[in-house]
């Protein structure tokens, strides 16, 4: 995931022709980004349970079903926080945004954002392994669902990346994110952990 | 068979269309600033109601379908997200033309609902495919109700995000609903109840037809052909 994340970023350079992205465009190069490499991740997040009988191995288990959701988004969450660790630095070193002092907000932006990814991308995929092209149905029912997450991440980071000075108003360079953004990614979170919280026990009968 | 409803459902959409469509072409003043154009408003918004509470209902039935676990829960869950989904693509068309009389522009990224829309129309494209990915029947209805309450709940928060995301440099057309005249009011009122009727029948037609399917699957195979 994380080598992907890196070689996305390579093939941005080639296909934007830059060789720095500021403010709006900064922010959706690394939210895509981001979205596509957890895309990934989603895809093999249940096939070992399929083929080796992990479910079977649960449901025989004398535990609340609900603990894998909870263990998958985690490890899904995990994952993601791995592959930041490498995509951001390549980010900032291959497409050199102005961070200045907002790498704060980035990060509070990104684990927002992760949590979402990882809710909905557990219960995509738990919904996917048992298809037939679960490959590319994963990421077909998950990225609609994951636009919220995109609109408000991509907004609230937009002005971290933005060119100090470039301009006033739209893209000014700020240190924390808007508010509003902040909101929307923890009303998100929130609500689809719950949603997913309570209908993931359907998904794991025989 | 045919069940009386059906009748008297098609028969009041009939009579409901009949009164619609005049009303709007001859009893509904024509907009100062859009002229003629503006009355594709009476079919455009109407069919987007509908089509969002349809998407909306397919989430309710899918959750009487876990809790019941009745198979009739989960068709009917299915013609309501499949009628909406027609129902959608009517939204998308019509709201390209009015757009494109109005703006000249065929598709406006400023327009929040519409926006919105094609975010949830995307989402709910998917459905066919994933139910008929999965064979085992009761594990596609399941999985199939499972995903309808989820992007059920998705449709309200997907609003929210885009209208905070878009910067209104288009007039707000579609806002304006609070303070319309009453000749148009009226025939607004009246086009929603149309299209309400229109849903309702066009539903009743399809899920006629599956359980019809269905019956008729059951007795040829108790017969032994096919």
């Amino acid at each position: 995931m994380s080598l992907f994340a890196v070689s996305t970023f390579v093939v941005f350079h080639f296909a934007l022709n830059r060789t720095t992205v500021s403010g709006d465009l900064a922010a959706g190069v690394l939210w895509v980004t981001l979205l596509f490499a957890a895309m990934l991740g989603v895809n093999r997040l249940f096939v070992a349970d399929a083929e080796q009988g992990g479910f079977d191995g649960l449901l025989l288990a004398p535990v609340d079903r609900t603990a894998l959701l909870i263990a998958k988004a985690l490890t899904l969450g995990a994952c993601l926080i791995v592959l930041e660790f490498v995509a951001v630095p390549a980010f900032a070193l291959l497409l050199s945004p102005p961070l200045g002092g907002g790498v704060a907000g980035l990060v509070a932006v990104l684990a927002l954002a992760d949590i979402g990814l990882a809710v909905i991308g557990t219960l995509i995929a738990a919904l996917a392994v048992h298809t037939r092209a679960r490959d590319l149905l994963g990421p077909l029912l998950a990225l609609p669902l994951l636009v919220p997450v995109v609109i408000g991440a991509a907004r609230a980071s937009s002005p971290l990346l933005a060119a100090a000075g470039a301009g006033a108003g739209a893209s000014a360079h700020a240190a924390w994110p808007a508010a509003r953004w902040l909101l929307l990614l923890g009303l998100y979170d929130l609500v689809f952990g719950l949603i997913a919280y309570a209908v993931f026990d359907f998904l794991l009968e025989d | 068979m045919p069940r009386p409803t059906l009748r008297t459902l098609s028969v009041l959409t009939v009579l409901a269309f009949c009164v619609y469509l005049p009303l709007v072409f001859f009893y509904a003043p024509i907009e100062a600033e859009e002229g003629f154009v503006q009355k594709i408003f009476y079919l455009h918004v109407p069919l987007a109601i509908v089509s969002l509470c349809g998407f909306v209902l397919g989430g309710l039935f899918a959750i009487a379908h876990l809790r019941t676990r009745e198979s009739k829960w989960d068709l009917r869950s299915y013609v309501a997200i499949h009628m909406s989904l027609i129902f959608g693509i009517g939204v998308l068309v019509t709201g390209s033309i009015w757009a494109h009389a109005s703006w000249g522009h065929w598709w406006v990224w400023s327009e929040p609902t519409l926006v919105s829309f094609l975010i949830v129309m995307l989402l709910y494209a998917t459905y066919q495919p994933l139910r008929f990915a999965i064979e085992d029947p009761e594990r596609q209805a399941r999985y199939a109700s499972v995903f309808a309450i989820v992007a059920g709940a998705f449709v309200p928060m997907n609003f929210l995000a885009v209208r905070l995301s878009t910067s209104y440099l288009h007039p707000r057309v579609l806002g304006s609903t609070s303070n319309l005249p009453a000749p148009m009011g009226y025939t607004f009122l009246v086009s929603l109840l149309a299209m309400v009727l229109l849903f309702a029948t066009l539903c009743m037609y399809e899920l006629a037809a599956k359980r019809t399917r269905i019956l008729l699957k059951s007795r040829s195979r108790i017969l032994g052909y096919q």
